[in-house]
């Protein structure tokens, strides 16, 4: 008995309708995954490197002895601009300059003085690790010297010997040249300011788009649709309609999801660093277009959500049509989380730039690096994006698919102009 | 002017042909009646009166109105009850009349269509409670209500007594009647054979998406030398 009514539950739930979504994704993410590469062996990678030593001293000796050794070393000369230059052509991490009394300052009780000069590519999470393994280089270098510093004499002053050395870094990051920052501080306080935003437009796209599917799966399987179809009233002011009112609706249930949200990302703030200091500040107009981007991806999203609620029998298959939508920001998430737009493959760039939501979680970061173009094209690409979906939504109320699940290609790819003047 | 002229109707879903080639009118202050089992195509016919549905071919039109040319003031002059409908369940049945209301008015205009709503379904004061909290018959009552307040030329009413008991049944073929006394033109279906007898003034029978018999009750019956609508049906689809 209880087999059988095993069985029944299965064969309602396990249909090709809820299969084929749960497929997709694990083949996009799949995919993105393959395409993004693995952290593991990057981080096994040797960073690419240039040396300038100035000083060539017996501690700078070690120093580029370790590095050498554990870094891909591609200048190794006396000229900084020369090593900046050809660490950049390579597609290099990082010039470390060693300058002249490097190694006198060290034998003065004084730590020496490294200048690293970042070449940052982007400011997702996955772009910090090659500066992470600079990082790393840096701790073998102090070693070396606290080793070889223990080894010579005793009357150095302690502090010395566990910090032998100090960094003055300078990076340089699309165009700017931020003193006074590393790339993994630049990284980090970067992805701290374009954390929120994500999660604020994946759940506002998820609230917002679930309430419009299922709105469309409730007029159904409370058969009002027919009536409101019957109404005075245009075809297109209905979708208008729909779409408007879930976007409140979506906006009211992220604002409280984002209050507990901003609470608890607070509690991980840690970087008291000035961004105004280092150019990065954003203006009135900056964050005039964040919330452009923001409002124009929302559309976007639910003038989608609206053409696959057309999809929707009853309540419950309302649901299943949401995972979509849910799987979209969460691959716009990750992937503008982790990576930046302009270091990921061409075919993620692609399919980044594709999906709506992705424009709004990438335009705070893209307005601190005056990107303009990026955020003002996602703007214009989404908007053209919404109008379609409308067109497309106000094409299929006009046709019987809304009624019987089928459509008659003749009443939706009719004649222009017909669907939206009903 | 006839309130509803219907030429030649064909309707496909797919390959399936739903009505084939149907014609009737519906003149105005009269109620005119498809009858025919559950599939005959009756639902189709009101479905794409109502603008609901495409034409694969032939015409429509509606107080002159052609459809789907016309659909949008053919929706003006028209109220559809679907068989089985509901109101949104989250609002109060004052608060559905007055979503309904406001596509037909404003001001004086609008509030006299929601008073004439509240006479209709009759609903005292269980009208301030959720649609969620009503029964079947109060749901149709509401509904009914719905359809006829916004005085409409021509009022289309699938099934409208469908699932109702006999006191409900009855007091919505009274509200019809009134209706139609006020003016309305009204094309209603059923399987009710009885009703259509008494509520009808022409009656088409429809069978496997043709019709088979059209004419007054007693043109029907005397012509098919039927007791009643039924003998009639089933002379006519033999």
């Amino acid at each position: 008995m209880i087999g059988n009514i095993i069985k029944k539950e299965f064969k309602e739930l396990f249909t090709l309708s809820t299969l084929i979504p749960i497929v997709v994704i694990a083949i996009v993410f799949g995919f993105v995954g393959q395409t993004i590469g693995n952290i593991g062996e990057r981080m096994e990678e040797k960073p690419v490197i240039g040396i300038v030593d100035m000083d060539d001293g017996a501690f700078s000796d070690i120093a580029m002895a370790v590095l050498i050794e554990k870094a891909e070393v591609i200048y190794n000369g006396n000229d900084a601009e020369e090593g900046l230059e050809e660490v950049r052509e390579e597609n290099g991490v990082a010039l470390m300059v060693i300058p002249e009394n490097f190694s006198q300052n060290i034998y003065a009780n004084y730590p020496g003085e490294i200048e690293i000069y970042w070449i940052m590519k982007g400011a997702g999470m996955m772009d910090s690790i090659s500066s992470g393994v600079v990082e790393g280089l840096i701790q073998a270098v102090n070693q070396g010297i606290s080793s070889e510093l223990i080894q010579q004499d005793s009357s150095f002053d302690p502090a010395l010997v566990l910090a032998p050395t100090q960094r003055v870094e300078t990076t340089f990051f699309k165009g700017k040249e931020i003193e006074g920052l590393s790339s993994s501080q630049l990284g980090n306080i970067l992805s701290s300011q374009s954390i929120v935003i994500p999660v604020v437009v994946m759940m506002l796209i998820i609230m917002a788009g679930a309430s419009v599917i299922s709105s469309m799966g409730l007029e159904k399987e409370n058969k009002t649709l027919e009536t409101l179809l019957t109404l005075p009233v245009r075809r297109s002011h209905i979708v208008i309609g729909k779409i408007v009112g879930s976007a409140l609706v979506g906006m009211i249930m992220a604002a409280i999801y984002m209050i507990g949200f901003s609470r608890y990302m607070s509690s991980f703030q840690i970087s008291d660093i000035n961004l105004a200091d280092f150019g990065l500040a954003l203006g009135m107009q900056d964050y005039l277009l964040i919330g452009i981007s923001l409002f124009t991806a929302l559309l976007a999203g639910l003038s989608l959500c609206i053409v696959l609620g057309t999809f929707a029998k009853n309540y419950r298959s309302a649901q299943t049509l949401v995972f979509p939508i849910t799987a979209l920001a969460m691959i716009s998430m990750f992937i503008t989380m982790f990576k930046d737009f302009d270091t990921i493959p061409a075919v993620l760039r692609i399919l980044v730039f594709a999906i709506p939501f992705s424009h709004p979680m990438m335009a705070m970061r893209a307005l601190m690096l005056d990107n303009y173009p990026l955020v003002i094209g996602g703007i214009a690409y989404t908007a053209v994006f919404t109008v379609i979906m409308i067109v497309v939504a106000v094409r299929i109320f006009n046709s019987d698919r809304l009624l019987t699940g089928s459509v008659q290609k003749r009443a939706v790819w009719g004649k222009l102009g017909w669907g939206l003047r009903r | 002017m006839k309130a509803v002229e219907v030429r030649e109707l064909v309707k496909d879903y797919g390959n399936l042909r739903a009505i084939n080639g149907i014609s009737f009118e519906v003149n105005e202050g009269e109620i005119f009646g498809l009858i025919g089992p559950n599939g005959a195509g009756k639902t189709t016919a009101l479905r794409v009166i109502a603008t609901l549905l495409q034409i694969t071919s032939g015409s429509v039109t509606v107080f002159g109105y052609e459809i789907p040319k016309e659909a949008g003031e053919v929706r003006k002059i028209i109220s559809y009850l679907p068989e089985e409908a509901g109101a949104y369940k989250n609002l109060t049945g004052k608060e559905y009349l007055n979503f309904i209301a406001k596509f037909f008015g404003e001001g004086e205009k609008f509030q006299n269509i929601v008073q004439r709503g509240l006479e209709i379904g009759n609903l005292g004061e269980r009208i301030n409670d959720k649609v969620d909290t009503y029964s079947k018959g109060m749901t149709r009552r509401l509904l009914v209500g719905r359809a006829l307040m916004v005085n409409p030329r021509l009022a289309i009413l699938d099934e409208p007594t469908s699932g109702l008991d006999v006191v409900n049944a009855q007091e919505v073929r009274r509200i019809i009647n009134s209706s139609v006394e006020a003016g309305v033109a009204v094309l209603l279906s059923s399987h009710n054979m009885l009703e259509v007898e008494l509520l009808c003034h022409r009656i088409a029978l429809i069978n496997d998406g043709r019709i088979v018999a059209s004419g007054t009750a007693t043109e029907l019956k005397k012509g098919y030398d039927a007791g009643n609508i039924e003998e009639v049906f089933v002379k006519a689809i033999k």
